[in-house]
């Protein structure tokens, strides 16, 4: 919270703090990795670990190349968060009409969503194998509550004024769910998306662990096993930039819609 | 024939366990392509009485028919224009107007045919493809008329049409609503808290007491109408100079002032 006192930061001002920030915390770890209480096996510099991702851009390891690792982790990503989507978005929509599927659907709902997406790889793996079902499960697990809720909420906080036009200009109820709360919720909608896109790329790792193949979590286990901790922290360092590019993308996507609309 | 009749109607509320009357025996007829406004104080149940005849609530007690149907729940053959519009915002001009024509499944010519008669009607030509937040609340407010018009609907309701509209685009769309009932007269039950309004736009003007509400009198405008021969004013505000207008008017006011002190501890 901002004393009263404060006058907003420029935009400048915001850059430069960002930039302390993030110099601050490479600094600390330049520090902590070159000052010899810590092996630099264990804990490479910023610079080690930079050095070997450029490496590992044209290099296989673990049988590919981190490009490689990342199209398959992306593919298995994008196949279990378009699932999320798929039943989330509209069981939500049909939960936020039909009061008795609600009344259905919310409990197991409840029960099963603080199962946290890494709880769920022994499961996956015994279920649906290691290969393409399996992390699909995963990030399944980890992006559906918010695409599900956020729909929910979505049909259920539509303004009424709109059901009603729906309704006294003859709409059917499937055309009601389709043509009125969809739109009408698409904001909310395109928000639980993005927060389950997020979770979704979280839940990769986790999803990777059982994976046999590629992907860029089965080669951070390839590192941890070889013992190169830089080859680890190489791909954290990737999962962070294309979580953070996904975010963005989603974000833009979001102030287009509510641009559109008129509500921004 | 699609008269709107109120037949003894009872509405009561439940808050908190404990049940409160808002309508309190409405007996009211609109005979077919009869306009009627309802006016009365806040919170007397004129909208109650509106969404009655709309489907969107039901009585108590008493029934409501149009057309000799009793309403059950709310349907096309009532449009409905609301005081906010309620366009979808995420649909054009045309789309909005297409939306009732599409469920009655009319054949894609015929629906081109009627939503262009409409638009040309409503002056929106040029407007097809805006969105609602690209349009003023006076052209917004024209859609939503469209949009009702369009259904060719046996009773049309309108909830404070004008009320979220400025003064002056106010005139405009009451003169408008004036010449669209000439071209194509519709059975119509309205709402409205200006008293003008009601007298310039209504056959006869309904005025309910403070709630509980009832029909406290109803005053025939189109016999002063037709004998002081106001249609041949083409300016509201030449309408309202009139000595019978004023006159009729004063009367509403006086009886709605009535129903205000009462109210007052």
């Amino acid at each position: 919270m901002a004393s009263p006192s404060q006058r907003p930061p420029s935009k400048l001002e915001v850059f430069v703090l960002g930039f302390i920030g993030l110099a601050g915390f490479v600094g600390l770890w330049l520090a902590a990795s070159t000052s010899g209480y810590v092996p630099r096996q264990f804990l490479p510099t910023p610079f080690d670990v930079l050095a070997r991702a450029i490496h590992l851009l044209t290099s296989p390891f673990a049988g590919a190349t981190l490009p490689v690792h990342l199209a398959r982790s992306l593919e298995r990503y994008a196949c279990g968060v378009a699932l999320a989507a798929a039943i989330g978005v509209p069981l939500g929509l049909a939960m936020g009409w039909y009061r008795w599927l609600d009344d259905i659907v919310t409990p197991v709902f409840d029960g099963l969503r603080f199962i946290a997406p890494i709880a769920w790889v022994p499961f996956a793996a015994l279920w649906f194998g290691t290969g393409i079902g399996g992390p699909i499960m995963i990030i399944f697990s980890g992006a559906f509550p918010p695409c599900l809720i956020s729909a929910y909420r979505g049909a259920r906080f539509v303004d009424s004024k709109y059901i009603e036009a729906a309704q006294m200009l003859g709409t059917s109820n499937l055309r009601t769910v389709a043509e009125v709360l969809l739109p009408a919720s698409f904001p909310s909608i395109v928000a639980g998306l993005r927060v389950g896109a997020g979770l979704g790329w979280q839940s990769l790792v986790g999803a990777e662990l059982i994976v046999a193949s590629a992907g860029v979590g089965y080669m951070m286990v390839q590192g941890q096993s070889n013992i190169s901790t830089p080859t680890v922290m190489a791909g954290m360092l990737a999962i962070g930039l294309v979580g953070l590019l996904i975010d963005v993308a989603l974000r833009q996507m979001e102030a287009r819609v509510r641009r559109r609309r008129g509500l921004a | 024939m699609s008269a709107i009749i109120f037949e003894n109607v009872y509405r009561y509320f439940i808050r908190d366990g404990r049940s409160f009357p808002a309508l309190d025996g409405i007996d009211l007829t609109v005979a077919d392509k009869e306009v009627v406004a309802l006016v009365g104080p806040s919170g007397c149940g004129k909208t109650t009485c509106l969404r009655l005849a709309a489907g969107f609530e039901l009585p108590t007690k008493g029934r409501v028919t149009v057309g000799g149907q009793q309403v059950i729940g709310p349907g096309p053959d009532r449009a409905v224009v609301f005081q906010q519009f309620a366009l979808f915002p995420w649909k054009s001009v045309e789309e909005n107007i297409a939306f009732g024509l599409r469920n009655q499944g009319a054949a894609a010519s015929t629906r081109q045919e009627r939503i262009s008669a409409i638009i040309k009607l409503m002056g929106l030509e040029g407007y097809e493809t805006a969105y609602p937040h690209q349009l003023s609340g006076g052209m917004q407010q024209r859609v939503a008329i469209a949009r009702a018009y369009v259904l060719d609907p046996e009773a049309l309701l309108m909830d404070e049409p004008f009320g979220a509209l400025d003064a002056q685009t106010r005139i405009v769309m009451q003169e408008e609503l004036v010449r669209i009932a000439r071209v194509n007269p519709r059975t119509v039950l309205f709402i409205t808290h200006a008293v003008d309004e009601a007298v310039y736009l209504a056959d006869r003007v309904a005025v309910m007491t403070r709630r509980p509400g009832r029909i406290k009198e109803i005053l025939d405008v189109r016999s002063v109408r037709k004998a002081e021969r106001w249609n041949d004013h083409e300016r509201i505000e030449d309408v309202m100079d009139l000595e019978s207008f004023v006159h009729l008017r004063t009367h509403i006011w006086r009886s709605l002032r009535e129903e205000k002190m009462e109210a007052a501890p």
